[in-house]
C-alpha cells in the first residue's frame, strides 16, 4: 500500500466515524456546532499522530500481554499534554473544548489505529495513518457539527444566518439530532461509495 | 528486532519504564505550563471583575462562606480612594442542568446589579449557554434584589421577575439562584 492511499483511507474509505463507525461518544457530545467539532477533530489529530509514532517506535519493545496499558499511558500523556498547553497558551479555544479534551483519553480511535496500524507497522506509515484518520474525524465532526448548527441554531461557525431572535429547529442540538444527522450522512455516504451497478 | 517475551518480568520492566518516562513528560509539561495559565486564569478573573464594576482603582479580595452551599464566595470589592463604588462576586450554584455553574456578579455601591460575567458552565449548548447573552443576562442590570418580594430573584414561572430562557428554565433558575447567593453574602466583610 502506498503512503498516499495510506493517507486518504482514513477520509473516506475507513473514515472512523461514517465507515468504522468508532469513537460514538465524543462524536455525538461534541457536534452540536462546527468549531466544535473541528476543535476536538485537530486535537485529537494531534494526540492520534503523536501516539501513533510513539507506539510504533516502541511496538518491539512492549511484551504482548501488557501492550494495552502501555498504549493508554502513551495516550494518556498526550492528553494531558495538549490539555495543558491549551490552557496555557490559548485559554479561549481551552473554554470551549477543555470539558472535551480528557474524553480523547478513552476514544476508540485512538485505542483502534494504536491496536490495529501502529503496533504492526513502520513509525512513517503510522504517522501518516494518524494524520489520514485524525483529519478524516475532525471533518466527520466538522460536517456533522455543521448540519446540527444550521438545523439547530441558524447559523454556521458562529455566524447566525437567520433573525437573532429565531430560534432553530432544537432538537438538532441535542442529543437526539445528533443521531439522526449522523444516520442520514452514514447513509448518503454509503449511497455515494456504493460501487456502480455494472 | 524480534518482539519481547511475556515473562513477568519484561512485563514489569516495560511498564515501569514507560510510566516512568511519562510522568517526567508530564513533570515537565506541567511545570513549563504552570505559569502561563495561573496568568491566564487570573486575567481572566481580573477581566471578569472589570466587566462587572464600576471603573477602581484598588481591589480588596474576601473569603466569605455562604450559609447554604458547600464553598466559599470571593468577594472583590473595588475602592476609588476610601469610598467603595462596588463589589465583584464570584459566586456559583449547582443547580445548573449539568451541575456547576459559576458566574461573577457586580453589585454597586448601592446594593443593585451593575452586571454579571459567566465564568464556567457545561450548560447544553444553544440551550442552557443562552445565559451568557444580553437577551437573558441585561434583566438583571440595575435590579435591586431588597426590593423583590421576599427578597428573593427568580424566574417568571416562581413568580418572579425574571424571564426564563426558553426551553432553559433550569438553568435560569440556577442562575437566579447563584445571583440570590452573591446577594446575601455582598455585604459582608470575611477574611482576607
Amino acid at each position: 500500500m502506498n503512503q498516499k492511499s495510506n493517507f486518504l483511507k482514513g477520509f473516506i474509505r475507513e473514515n472512523p466515524v461514517f465507515v468504522l463507525v468508532l469513537g460514538m461518544c465524543p462524536t455525538l457530545g461534541v457536534s452540536s456546532s462546527a468549531f466544535n467539532g473541528l476543535g476536538m477533530g485537530l486535537a485529537t489529530t494531534f494526540v492520534l499522530l503523536m501516539s501513533n509514532l510513539i507506539i510504533s517506535l516502541i511496538k518491539n519493545f512492549i511484551p504482548d500481554k501488557v501492550r494495552i496499558p502501555a498504549f493508554i499511558v502513551v495516550i494518556a500523556t498526550f492528553v494531558t499534554i495538549v490539555d495543558l498547553v491549551m490552557a496555557a497558551y490559548a485559554p479561549g479555544l481551552h473554554a470551549q473544548l477543555g470539558i472535551f479534551i480528557p474524553l480523547i483519553v478513552v476514544n476508540c480511535i485512538v485505542l483502534g489505529r494504536a491496536e490495529a496500524f501502529a503496533s504492526r507497522n513502520n513509525p512513517l506509515s503510522s504517522v501518516i495513518d494518524g494524520f489520514g484518520m485524525g483529519l478524516g474525524f475532525a471533518f466527520a465532526l466538522t460536517l456533522l457539527g455543521s448540519v446540527r448548527e444550521m438545523l439547530g441554531s441558524g447559523s454556521i461557525f458562529g455566524l447566525k444566518f437567520i433573525p437573532t431572535n429565531a430560534d432553530g429547529i432544537l432538537i438538532f442540538i441535542l442529543a437526539p439530532g445528533a443521531f439522526i444527522t449522523l444516520g442520514f450522512l452514514i447513509a448518503i455516504i454509503n449511497q455515494l461509495s456504493k460501487p456502480a451497478k455494472s | 528486532m524480534a518482539k519481547r517475551e511475556s515473562s513477568l518480568k519484561n512485563m514489569i520492566s516495560t511498564l515501569l519504564v514507560i510510566t516512568l518516562v511519562a510522568s517526567a513528560a508530564l513533570a515537565g509539561v506541567y511545570n513549563l505550563t504552570k505559569e502561563p495559565i495561573a496568568a491566564a486564569t487570573k486575567k481572566k478573573t481580573e477581566n471578569a471583575i472589570k466587566e462587572v464594576i464600576p471603573p477602581f482603582d484598588r481591589l480588596e479580595r474576601f473569603a466569605v462562606m455562604p450559609s447554604d452551599g458547600p464553598d466559599s464566595l470571593i468577594l472583590y470589592k473595588g475602592y476609588k480612594g476610601d469610598s467603595i463604588v462596588g463589589t465583584a462576586v464570584q459566586t456559583y450554584t449547582y443547580k445548573g442542568f449539568s451541575g456547576y455553574i459559576s458566574i461573577m456578579v457586580g453589585f454597586n455601591a448601592d446594593g443593585s446589579i451593575n452586571d454579571i460575567a459567566v465564568l464556567e458552565h457545561k450548560e447544553t449548548p444553544g440551550l442552557g449557554t443562552k445565559m451568557a447573552e444580553p437577551k437573558f443576562k441585561d434583566q438583571f442590570k440595575n435590579l435591586n434584589i431588597a426590593q423583590l418580594t421576599n427578597q428573593k430573584v427568580k424566574v417568571t414561572k416562581d413568580q418572579g421577575t425574571i424571564e426564563a430562557i426558553t426551553a432553559a428554565t433550569i438553568s435560569s433558575r440556577a442562575f437566579c439562584d447563584a445571583v440570590q447567593r452573591a446577594w446575601e453574602n455582598q455585604k459582608k466583610g470575611g477574611e482576607k
